[in-house]
């Protein structure tokens, strides 16, 4: 029953999701009157490039099979699932000839890295903290807290992440201003450079962390008032269940499961953040990778990234809405 | 007016109105600028604040004070194009969906659960960066209300959905009330509060989306918004070089507007309906 109830529309779902975010990815260039080629020669000739006629239309055959813009709409289309789901995502124009896959492959451990530690980290600290302040929640320290989260909630992750490197690498001087480890250093695995890459991830890190927790105690405080305002807790007080077992097993256990779903929605939204606040640091991540496709214009570099987002995050998605079972005992998909 | 006095005695909203009020007086100071905002060079480079300048001015020439007043007030108006429009497409979609139901609500719903799933801001990236030539204050408005509906709709749909349950809707239909005259009449004044409540959210997220923009080199950076301020100063390197006061001023405007705008829409949902709180904060 759970297989044809829900997972199979899910898995349905996930495949749409999917085949509509890469087929918009792949049309909407080319609803634009905008030719891309084009646009890539008069670049070409903007920079200085003296091109004679002959080089030009050299060029523009080139430019035509590269972008895969050979033959109709249809057969460009079905070209381009093709080559992608080999797992080619086209050469980079700017870092000629370098494979797209190639480059993201490289960001992608400093990207995930980054933001594993902290979305995971800021989850269960934020919903630890905001569990214990929705529990006591006339208490002093629960009021100072909601205040501190109502301030820090609403910044968008690069501004903090601004406001932090003025305080910091500017004002006092504590942290580096920017990179993802000191220029020059060859990665290895020994501790010192682990420990050079945990300084200079210490700023973005420490933003995305902050404003992460402060979202999660605050949504988690919410819940946990309300689940406390339910009979059963009152019960369990009255037959006399010791209070950090009330707290821990009959509360946040319950108040937790809204918060698995909150995790996953709110993926895609801490993905775009991060990338911002990546390339506010220069850290060496998909952020950095995009910033610098954005403004060499290295079009099959942006399309590589765009499609590699969607297909990641829908995918953490389907994971966490997948094992939701495991941790609500009453969904059972019967 | 009572409405209003009874929000202002929360000190949220108090703290959040005076703050935008603030905002909107130095938004309006604009016009009253001595310097065209376009022109480069009008003032000695890179000052440091002073009683002249006071805000200092930047490696482009221009007095910050003045291009901030400027900045507000075009990204207001960025984010109230996106809000208002996006708005209208929230309202239509979630109550055509949640009155009709069946495959229309399915195939709505698709569209606007897409539109969540997707890591948008790339594809807005990719959009913006095709249309970048002609990404003026209104189209940006216009490419931001476009993406900004979908949540909005899922909540008015499930607003809608128990409000048809209720008896009043059966009452209204048997007393020959149309379609939209039902929609209108008798729903509409249920929606009002959630249209306003993330009208707000709204704008605070087209702002951010404009800044991030910018930040990428993707709008007109010759138009002055919070944006367009932060590009050219991570252009010109302003952090190594240690012009902090050129990145102050943008980022502690955005700061107050982002705070005074979410002040605003959680002490207005609270006063609404407290229950409301609890979705509008789990909506990321």
């Amino acid at each position: 029953m759970f297989v044809r109830r829900y997972l199979i529309p899910r898995l349905i779902q996930y495949v749409l999701v999917i085949l509509l975010g890469i087929t918009a990815v792949f049309f909407i260039p080319r609803l634009l009157p905008n030719d891309p080629v084009m646009r890539t020669v008069a670049e070409l000739r903007a920079r200085g490039s003296t091109l004679e006629p002959g080089a030009v239309d050299k060029i523009i055959a080139d430019l035509t099979e590269l972008y895969g813009l050979e033959g109709s709409m249809g057969e460009q289309y079905w070209a381009f699932w093709g080559r992608l789901l080999r797992g080619d995502l086209g050469v980079s124009f700017f870092q000629f000839p370098t494979p797209v896959l190639r480059l993201i492959t490289t960001a992608l451990p400093w990207t995930l890295g980054l933001l594993l530690t902290t979305t995971l980290l800021a989850w269960g600290i934020g919903n630890l903290v905001g569990g214990f302040a929705g529990y006591y929640s006339n208490r002093r320290w629960s009021h100072l807290l909601d205040t501190v989260a109502m301030v820090l909630r609403p910044m968008p992750y690069y501004i903090f992440a601004f406001a932090l490197l003025l305080l910091f690498a500017y004002v006092v001087r504590w942290f580096p201003v920017s990179g993802g480890a000191t220029l020059g250093r060859q990665p290895s695995l020994s501790w010192a450079f682990v420990q050079d890459v945990l300084w200079h991830s210490f700023l973005p890190a420490f933003s995305i962390f902050i404003l992460g927790t402060a979202v999660w105690f605050q949504t988690m405080k919410l819940v946990v008032q309300n689940v406390n305002g339910e009979s059963f807790v009152f019960y369990a007080k009255l037959s006399g269940v010791q209070e950090s077992k009330i707290v821990s097993r009959y509360v946040i256990r319950n108040a937790l499961l809204p918060q698995i779903t909150g995790l996953g929605l709110s993926l895609g939204l801490i993905f775009s953040g991060a990338l911002i606040t990546e390339i506010v640091f220069s850290y060496p991540g998909l952020g950095t990778l995009l910033y610098n496709a954005i403004i060499t214009g290295d079009y099959n570099l942006i399309m590589g990234i765009t499609v590699f987002s969607i297909v990641a995050i829908t995918t953490a998605v389907l994971i966490v809405d997948l094992l939701y079972p495991f941790f609500d005992p009453r969904i059972r998909y019967m | 007016m009572k409405l209003f006095r009874d929000l202002l005695r929360d000190y949220r909203f108090a703290l959040g109105f005076w703050a935008l009020c603030l905002l909107l007086f130095f938004a309006a100071l604009s016009f009253g600028s001595p310097y065209d905002p376009t022109l480069w060079g009008e003032v000695p480079r890179d000052q440091r604040p002073s009683a002249e300048y006071w805000l200092g001015t930047d490696s482009n020439g221009q007095d910050i004070f003045w291009l901030a007043t400027f900045a507000v007030r075009n990204s207001l108006i960025i984010a109230l194009i996106a809000g208002v429009v996006s708005r209208i497409v929230a309202v239509v979609v979630g109550m055509v969906a949640g009155y009709r139901g069946h495959t229309t609500d399915r195939v709505l719903m698709f569209f606007s659960d897409s539109l969540l799933v997707i890591p948008l801001f790339l594809v807005i990236v990719m959009l913006a960066m095709l249309i970048r030539s002609s990404l003026n204050l209104v189209t940006l408005g216009l490419l931001l209300a476009f993406f900004g509906w979908a949540w909005d709709a899922r909540l008015i749909r499930s607003q809608i959905l128990s409000l048809r349950e209720r008896e009043f809707t059966q009452t209204s239909i048997l007393s020959g009330a149309n379609t939209l005259g039902l929609v209108f009449n008798e729903y509409m004044p249920y929606i009002t509060p959630l249209v306003f409540s993330t009208l707000i959210n709204n704008m605070a997220w087209a702002i951010g989306l404009e800044i991030t923009l910018a930040i990428l080199g993707l709008l007109d950076l010759s138009i002055p918004t919070l944006g367009t301020m932060l590009y050219w100063a991570i252009n010109y390197q302003a952090i190594l070089l240690g012009r902090w006061w050129w990145l102050m001023t943008p980022i502690t405007i955005s700061l107050l507007l982002f705070v005074a705008l979410y002040w605003l829409s959680v002490s207005i949902s609270v006063y609404l309906d407290p229950r409301t709180r609890v979705q509008r904060i789990g909506a990321g």
